[in-house]
């Protein structure tokens, strides 16, 4: 019996660890210097990178971020705080049916409110898409984090004078902002890669732009158009543009970990 | 001295040469307390002596606790909790129209069963939390006197100067709870109310937190809520018995714990029920 879930243990991170062997055969050799600073060549022209790409992702996580945190970190104090009423009830009921939502239907739904009504793609609605898919995962890890501070801190402050919402926010926050950060770069993480909800509102973009309301590149995308195309150098490239994009999200994740370390070795 | 002078003497009322009674700071009349339906404090008046300590026993669940919380309005945070009657602290009812609960927390400082140190916070950021919310902000060099003469009033400023900058979760179970005692003096309340301030913590320790309400006696007005009666006979000068949500009698520490009047007194301090 141990046998076996041991075995369960080592297939469940097999996948990983074949994605990471299979990227790094396949996509190693293209990741070079040239590969974050240039732009794409075309077709038949050897090098270039996805520099464009890079940019593109780290713009929407910015854009997705200024969205999401701070409606999550603002809901899930509420639920937090106000954890019995019926808009409470409502709220959290409704932000696990949003965490399970299909992607797909996130895309299609700021393509329909920030796309079709300015008849341009752009990196705003891609931003807003992948910021609304934050919201829920923020909103769930806010509530936890700020229920696992001890009622008797908020007494503490009310006693030495603190107003209920100089309590919640200097006192109650700051204590659970550890469980907070790590919640918020997890989600970070999640959408990095996140391909679909990018389809009808960033669109991708062949050139080199920063510009939020016009049509955005972003890895993704790009790995996806260079996957699909008959051309080797490009197909090395989608490989490349999957390898990095799986260490931004090590990174992320990383940094969550030791987030969360530095929380529990900071208390007793 | 000149017969001006000594006829302009004479007119003077002449009521300080005498004794003067104990002023009272706080008079408690007729204080109910509610938790939903359950009342849990009933119809308690009693006035206390400026710079006394006064110390509230009786058996677990008579309302004691929740008397002392009336008296900074902490009852009223829980939900479905209600008071009712007058606290009058300094000639103003802290229940009265336009007084806001945060004014009067700023006045009666409080220190519960358990250390609650801010986690987030240093040592010396703990010590200064209340001052961060007055209305008068002191001076960053200002703060730094209150902190330290709040440390020595809480006698721990000798263990904690070399580290005032570290984190407050690094101290002993006692040290918290000083340093808890010390925030709490840090914004000069004139009235102090400990809810049972030693139940968490070892003999030294409750040894020192004793000895430190001892001496508060001379600049604050304390009240604290035991369980342990040698407790409330070492540190108070007089004690109340609450049985039932009901304040059953006050009365100087001494005669309390030798001749108590009432029956119900002296079967608790002899340990026939509780």
């Amino acid at each position: 019996m141990i046998g076996l879930m041991y075995a369960a243990a080592v297939l469940a991170i097999l996948p990983l660890i074949l994605i990471v062997i299979h990227l790094l055969r396949l996509g190693g050799s293209a990741v070079n210097w040239a590969f974050f600073t240039q732009m794409p060549r075309p077709p038949g022209e050897h090098g270039g990178g996805m520099a464009n790409g890079i940019v593109g992702t780290l713009i929407l996580l910015g854009i997705s971020s200024a969205v999401g945190l701070p409606i999550g970190i603002g809901a899930g104090l509420y639920l937090a705080e106000k954890r019995a009423t019926s808009l409470a009830t409502t709220v959290r009921f409704l932000a696990d049916v949003l965490n399970g939502l299909p992607s797909i239907v996130m895309g299609i739904f700021a393509w329909e409110l920030l796309v079709k009504p300015v008849n341009h793609f752009s990196a705003l609605a891609g931003g807003a898409a992948l910021g609304a898919m934050m919201v829920p995962m923020v909103t769930r890890t806010t509530e936890e984090m700020v229920r696992l501070v001890p009622i008797s801190l908020r007494e503490a402050a009310l006693a030495l004078g603190y107003s209920r919402w100089r309590t919640s926010l200097s006192i109650v926050l700051r204590t659970a902002l550890g469980g907070i950060v790590t919640g918020a770069l997890v989600a970070m993480a999640r959408i990095a890669g996140e391909t679909a909800p990018l389809l009808f509102t960033a669109l991708g973009n062949a050139f080199w732009s920063t510009s939020l309301k016009a049509p955005i590149a972003a890895l993704p995308l790009q790995i996806f158009t260079y996957a699909i195309t008959p051309y080797d150098d490009w197909v090395a490239q989608a490989w490349a543009g999957a390898l990095v994009l799986v260490a931004i999200v090590f990174v992320i994740s990383l940094a969550a970990r030791i987030v969360t370390r530095r929380r529990f070795s900071a208390g007793d | 001295m000149s017969r001006d002078a000594a006829s302009a003497r004479a007119t003077e009322p002449t009521a300080p040469a005498a004794a003067p009674p104990a002023p009272t700071l706080i008079a408690i009349q007729r204080l109910d307390a509610f938790f939903g339906a359950v009342h849990a404090v009933r119809g308690v008046s009693v006035d206390l002596t400026e710079r006394t300590v006064t110390a509230v026993i009786g058996p677990s669940g008579c309302g004691k606790s929740t008397f002392l919380r009336c008296l900074n309005r902490m009852h009223e945070t829980v939900p479905g909790a209600r008071v009712t009657g007058r606290v009058i602290l300094d000639g103003h009812d802290i229940y009265g129209g336009g007084i806001s609960p945060v004014a009067v927390r700023r006045q009666v400082g409080m220190v519960f069963q358990r250390p609650t140190p801010f986690p987030t916070m240093s040592i010396r950021d703990n010590v200064a939390a209340g001052l961060a919310v007055d209305d008068r902000k002191p001076t960053r060099k200002q703060q730094e006197e209150i902190v330290e003469r709040a440390l020595r009033r809480a006698a721990l400023w000798d263990e904690v100067r070399d580290r005032l900058k570290t984190s407050a979760t690094g101290l002993s179970g006692g040290q918290q709870q000083r340093l808890c005692i010390a925030r709490a003096l840090a914004t000069d309340p004139e009235v102090l109310l400990l809810d049972e301030p030693t139940a968490s913590l070892d003999p030294i320790s409750t040894q020192k937190v004793e000895e430190l309400i001892y001496e508060l006696r001379s600049e604050v007005t304390v009240i604290i809520v035991t369980h342990n009666m040698q407790q409330a006979a070492r540190v108070s000068d007089q004690t109340a018995f609450f049985l039932g949500g009901e304040l059953i009698e006050v009365a100087p520490t001494e005669r309390m714990f030798t001749s108590p009047s009432d029956e119900r007194t002296e079967s608790y301090i002899t340990g026939r029920f509780g």
